[in-house]
């Protein structure tokens, strides 16, 4: 179980929590969606919010399936993308993690309109909708061996406490 | 999802509705191609106001589309009326490309 980066942002505790794996299939894209919107349907978010971290998940996952497993020579549905979500008393924090091929170079990967697959009509924009739609962003990756997404969104965000720091 | 096209003169309409994710996007690209190829075919016109979800998957399924008509000599209208998929139009910025407009009646 991957330890929480964010639960320091919230000032408050854990109170529920949703692992899962499911293969590398873009119909597990919505599925992936409504997990991620059952949880957080918990917390009674507006629904600019919801909608906000159901789309910077949706692009998490579609990122796994194209990129993270999309040149390896392996069945999709022996490719596991693990899914994890920890709500907080007033937010929400998801890891998307893959093992597919890894990013070489973050820092580009993240830059707008970039993308390493323009013959496949990727707009390059994923990262930065991940990080403009959420309130802390994280990616970890290892060349040939993997990639972990962690999402993190405050709902309420008119009452955060002045002290918040939102981690690079 | 739901998608329908529909033509008019050298209009092309597609009207989606629902979530447009890769999955569908997917899906659209190769059944909107399959039309771009049967003359007098020229300009597209998205209507996007059934759509309930899109993320950055439907950027690269438009833009992929505004090449291809334009390099038929033809234009590229849009509706949208879902808010959290015109933040992502406009972060992107497909309406410098994809011309915003409220009806059918603008495009033809």
């Amino acid at each position: 179980m991957s330890e929480s980066m964010f639960c320091d942002m919230c000032n408050s505790k854990e109170i529920n929590r949703l692992n899962a794996e499911f293969s590398a299939k873009s119909c597990n894209e919505k599925l992936a969606r409504s997990l991620v919107s059952a949880m957080a349907v918990q917390l009674d978010p507006t629904i600019d919010e919801l909608s906000d971290i159901v789309t910077a998940v949706s692009e998490a996952v579609t990122n796994c399936i194209i990129h993270g497993y999309g040149k390896i020579n392996k069945k999709k549905e022996a490719c596991i993308i693990k899914f994890e979500c920890i709500l907080y008393e007033n937010a929400i924090e998801v890891g998307i993690t893959d093992e597919g091929c890894g990013i070489e170079d973050i820092e580009k990967a993240r830059e707008p309109l970039y993308t390493s697959s323009p013959e496949m009509e990727r707009s390059g924009m994923g990262f930065t909708i991940m990080e403009s739609f959420c309130d802390g962003f994280s990616v970890q990756s290892i060349v040939g061996e993997g990639t972990e997404i962690r999402l993190f969104k405050i709902f309420g965000g008119d009452n955060l406490c002045e002290n918040t720091t939102i981690p690079q | 999802m739901k998608f329908e096209l529909a033509k008019t003169g050298n209009l092309l309409i597609v009207k989606v509705s629902g979530e447009l994710d890769h999955h569908f996007a997917d899906e659209i690209r190769i059944r909107i191609d399959s039309e771009l190829i049967k003359p007098p075919v020229r300009d597209i016109l998205f209507d996007f106001n059934g759509l309930s979800f899109m993320d950055s998957s439907g950027i690269g399924m438009l833009m992929g589309r505004y090449k291809k008509v334009k390099a038929l000599g033809g234009k590229a209208w849009i509706i949208c009326n879902n808010p959290n998929a015109t933040r992502i139009l406009e972060m992107s910025g497909v309406f410098q490309f994809i011309e915003k407009c409220e009806s059918i009646h603008d495009a033809v």
